[in-house]
């Protein structure tokens, strides 16, 4: 048995007790990334070498008797949409293929001080749009449950390498299901925080107000591990919660008494995969022999947070993304070529003696600007900076922007009156398992819905987390997601774990790879 | 002034940087003139990842400048993207406030002491506070076509202060401009430094007129680029003519065509329209997520109200109520700045002769700032000698006619108005000593009392002349009326 088949909790415990080194388990973790990463491409890029160098750095320290950080020694991934001064940040697109933050994000900083090992940085969608990570500029990543499969996105590296036993630890982000769509495709488990627990300074934003970094491991033990080591109020994040941070760790294996659980009618409706739906249901009966009540919920608006997602988001994104504009950073396009092409437009709009065109003709500047986001950005990316900008515009801003406030209002409401009665909402994560690679890229509304049952967490703000609760019959992993009031990670953690501790869903690991 | 066929309308925007240490998002300084780009960190370039977190050093005086201005403060303020492209503003997006500002409605009162203009109340559209975007520089030499940017300003906090359409003249436009940076001068918010960028004006012009007695009003144009109240003065004399000139030969009137944007060419004396591909701008604003919305509480408003120092209009109507002083004099010390009405007050309290020492002040102390280009903290005379001076002169210990003498030997010698006067060897002259002197004059010179006694007065001037020059102590006034009695009863 591998030593990346022990979870991040057993490694840790390995660790101290000596039985193990850093080295060693990055080692093992490095040699697991050259043997699988090849078919599943999770990573877009290892730091092998100063990964070693900081595990041996922690093995000497701990040999020295010095308190190390909660992680230490411990290998992690993390999302390329995170920034790290030490090495690029690509957010998987060309637009920032070449960039180098001067700065750390608050949760790599965190990372680093808790004395994890930063071993790589994982694939995802370009700037994080999207569901199933084909959106990557760089690569496409596969299922490690089925290779001609999607892993999900955002977040699909992240989910793949921690589904591929690469490494025991991986961080991602969750706009819109996009920590907990992959964990769920992949069978390993992901937390999206409530929005302001984690920092997102740092962070690359795609949108604002959704974007909510999060943990991805094999078990809620391991989660809230690192959900411990990143969470936390930040002074550089004005949207930062000033809440304490729960000794998650500890608190995870303390069982939920009279545990009320609401389930949402709706959730179980058409368009629901059988076999995923009597997955969840045997998962819910789980909770009733361990001393659940289970109860109906409503939430009513919960089926336009879909339409109003794909308004705000978009929206966000479109003025997030106005930066990249190869004045000051990232892509431009070839000077060269660039002033030939205008040349070029302005001898033929002359020959023909089109003043108005000539009159119309771009700037040296504003050619750069529509060159460099042209070549820069790739489809997704680019149908979403329209539909924000869009959205956003002079006449459209009341129906579109602002009436998908109101609806994100009411979609909140619906929460908290449903958490008056329930503790935690269970439900899927996706319709289905994993679906085969290309098999929406063509379909873009599709892949949206495909966020229908994980987008309202974020339009809310609450956590949720997705865990795997059985298999489909060719083999595909199933997930469960859970759902809490805000600020309610512990419980949801402690919810997980119950159930991990009555199933072995979580132990399985993929053939293929 | 001639009457003019039209009534020029003038409102002003008028942005104030804050006089902050770090800038508005980031903790960066706004110092003026360093090098390029040394100012600048990964928030305020606009670096992904980065995300803003409020001065709230800034939006304090934000508060305290519209509450000075009259303004409504709302409990509720957010902060708003306002997007467009340009290389001096790294995000693409400028953050600013767009429909929940941090104050509106509010006025300044105007006046002016010359009396070319009634009294009147600006009103105060809003108040609001955003971000400075960078600074473009374009390299025009020969051959060259490249542009820099430095980015030091990105971030900067501005105030923006909007007035209603309510100036009538440019004379208005410019008391206003005057009295709102008297204003902020006052309760110390910012340095108003024109030529640094730190007070920036544009004005929206239009004229209103009567066309068969129906009124019209022309299209409104923004002028830009105004770098001293003088230009706005200038740009929007010549805006007015301008526009009557439109309008004699187009008939065009608001509405009819839409808002142009015209740059002021101080050199040249004339406003250019501006491309108008560049204005047709929308900048799809919508509530920055990355920032909280800014909650202020009545009792915050108070407390900042009552904090808040003496302001000019204030000051004025004290020195009118308290001190005697004519709006005139009130007006030239008050708009001299605070620290030259406290060095006047506290003369004037301490000679007990406020408009003798108004006087003083208004006329040879702030001649000799002026002429030494000084501020009155380094002026050499201390309000309290100054008040001895006052006295002196008031006592009679000092003649009148010799207190200028004093003055200068007190700046010259450094010294008190008593040392300055014994120095000059100035002594009370005794009214018989006087009378004894004029008499002995009078006698000496038959042919001026003769044409004394004849009518003409003026020939007594003689005598004067020749009393100072026999004691320079004595008040030349009363030399004349004692030789003029004395020549008539002999």
């Amino acid at each position: 048995m591998s030593l990346l088949d022990r979870s991040a909790c057993q490694l840790l415990a390995d660790l101290k007790a000596g039985e193990i080194s850093s080295v060693e388990l990055t080692q093992a973790s490095l040699d697991r990334i050259e043997a699988a990463d090849e078919k599943v491409g999770a990573f877009l890029q290892q730091s092998g070498r100063a990964a070693l160098a900081a595990a041996e750095q922690i093995d000497v320290r701990r040999a020295a008797g010095e308190q190390l950080g909660i992680l230490a020694g411990l290998p992690v991934a993390v999302k390329d949409v995170l920034c790290d001064s030490t090495t690029t940040t690509t957010c998987a697109s060309k637009m920032l293929a070449n960039f180098r933050p001067p700065y750390d994000s608050t949760v790599v900083a965190k990372l680093r001080s808790a004395d994890a090992v930063l071993v790589g940085r994982t694939n995802m969608d370009e700037f994080a749009m999207g569901g199933s990570t084909e959106n990557s500029a760089v690569q496409l990543t596969r299922n490690p449950w089925d290779l001609q499969r999607a892993p999900g996105g955002s977040s699909g590296g992240a989910a793949a390498c921690v589904a591929a036993g690469m490494v025991p630890l991986s961080i991602g982000t969750d706009t819109g299901g996009s920590i907990r769509q992959p964990a769920g495709l992949c069978g390993v488990v992901g937390m999206k925080p409530t929005y302001g627990r984690v920092s997102r300074y740092g962070l690359v934003a795609f949108a604002s107000s959704l974007d909510q970094v999060g943990p991805l491991a094999r078990t809620a033990e391991d989660v809230a591990l690192l959900l411990e080591a990143i969470a936390g109020h930040d002074p550089r994040d004005s949207t930062s919660l000033e809440e304490a941070t729960p000794a998650y760790s500890q608190s995870v294996s303390k069982p939920l008494e009279n545990m009320r659980i609401g389930v949402v009618k709706e959730q179980f409706a058409t368009g629901l995969n059988s076999e995923v739906e009597t997955a969840v249901r045997d998962a819910i009966a789980v909770y009733e022999s361990l001393g659940a009540t289970v109860k109906e919920v409503e939430l009513p608006h919960s089926k336009y947070g879909v339409a109003a997602y794909y308004v705000i988001a978009p929206s966000e994104a479109s003025s997030n993304l106005a930066r990249y504009d190869g004045a000051h950073y990232g892509h431009r396009t070839d000077q060269a070529e660039m002033m030939a092409e205008l040349e070029a437009e302005r001898k033929q709009l002359s020959e023909s003696g089109d003043q108005r065109g000539l009159d119309n003709l771009d700037t040296p500047l504003i050619r750069m600007y529509r060159r460099s986001r042209a070549e820069g950005f790739g489809p997704e990316v680019k149908r979403r900076i329209m539909l924000g900008t869009y959205a956003l515009s002079a006449g459209y801003y009341d129906a579109y922007y602002l009436k998908a406030l109101k609806v994100r209002r009411l979609i909140r409401q619906d929460y908290d009156k449903a958490f008056e009665d329930v503790d935690l909402i269970a439900g899927p994560v996706t319709a289905s398992p994993a679906f085969k690679l290309g098999e929406m890229v063509d379909d873009p509304l599709a892949m949206y819905l495909v966020d229908l049952y994980t987008v309202s967490a974020n339009l809310a703000g609450l956590p949720g987390l997705s865990m795997p609760c059985g298999f489909s019959e060719a083999g595909l992993p199933i997930g469960l997601q859970l759902q809490a009031p805000p600020l309610k990670e512990q419980r949801l953690l402690k919810a997980a774990h119950m159930y991990q501790q009555t199933t072995d869903w979580h132990t399985r690991r993929p053939p293929e790879t | 002034m001639p009457e003019q066929p039209y009534t020029t309308v003038i409102g002003l925007e008028v942005h104030v940087q804050l006089a902050t240490q770090s800038k508005l998002f980031c903790r960066c300084s706004t110092q003026f003139g360093a090098e390029p780009n040394t100012q600048t960190c990964p928030v305020c370039t606009g670096l992904p990842g980065t995300l803003p977190v409020m001065n709230a050093h800034a939006f304090e005086l934000s508060l305290q400048t519209a509450i000075a201005l009259n303004c409504d403060i709302p409990g509720f303020t957010k902060w708003d993207r306002k997007q467009y492209y340009y290389p001096d503003l790294p995000k693409g997006y400028q953050i600013s406030q767009f429909d929940l500002p941090m104050s509106d409605d509010g006025y300044l009162e105007i006046a002016d002491p010359k009396d070319r203009f009634e009294p009147k109340r600006v009103r105060i559209l809003r108040a609001h506070l955003e971000e400075d975007a960078g600074k473009s520089v374009h390299d025009e030499a020969a051959g060259k076509a490249d542009s820099e940017i430095d980015l030091n300003r990105t971030g900067t906090p501005l105030l923006e202060i909007v007035s209603e359409p309510d100036m009538r003249s440019s004379l208005e436009a410019r008391a206003f401009l005057q009295e709102l940076k008297l204003l902020l001068t006052y309760i110390g918010v910012s340095d108003c430094n024109m030529q640094e960028g730190s007070l920036r004006v544009d004005a929206n012009v239009n004229l209103h007129l009567e066309k068969d007695s129906e009124k019209v009003a022309t299209p409104i144009v923004e002028i830009k680029n105004m770098n001293s109240f003088r230009a706005v003065e200038r740009a929007i004399d010549y805006e007015a003519k301008r526009q009557y000139d439109e309008w004699q030969e187009t008939g065009r009137r608001l509405g009819e065509s839409p808002k142009q944007t015209r740059g002021w060419d101080d050199a040249a004396g004339v406003t250019r329209g501006q491309r108008s591909k560049e204005e047709s701008s929308d900048y799809r604003y919508f509530p920055d997520p990355d920032l909280m919305p800014v909650t202020t509480t009545a009792e915050q408003v108070e407390a900042v109200r009552a904090a808040l120092p003496e302001l000019p209009a204030g000051l004025r109507q004290r020195l009118g109520d308290d001190y005697s002083l004519g709006h005139y004099d009130a007006d030239v010390l008050v708009n001299q700045g605070r620290p030259v009405v406290d060095y006047y007050l506290t003369a004037a309290d301490a000679s007990g002769d406020p408009k003798l020492t108004c006087n003083w002040v208004t006329q040879e102390v702030l001649r000799e700032l002026k002429d030494k280009e000084i501020t009155i903290e380094q002026f050499g005379v201390s309000a309290e000698r100054l008040a001895g001076l006052v006295k002196g002169i008031d006592s009679g210990a000092i003649p009148g006619p010799r207190g200028r003498e004093v003055f200068t030997t007190m700046l010259a010698d450094d010294c008190d108005a008593q040392e300055a006067t014994s120095k000059l060897g100035i002594e009370q002259v005794d009214e018989s000593e006087l009378v004894a002197l004029c008499q002995k004059l009078v006698d000496a010179n038959p042919k001026i009392v003769a044409d004394v006694k004849a009518g003409k007065q003026q020939a007594v001037g003689a005598l004067i002349g020749q009393a100072k020059a026999q004691n320079p102590n004595v008040d030349p006034g009363r030399v004349r009326e004692i030789c003029l009695e004395l020549a008539q009863q002999s």
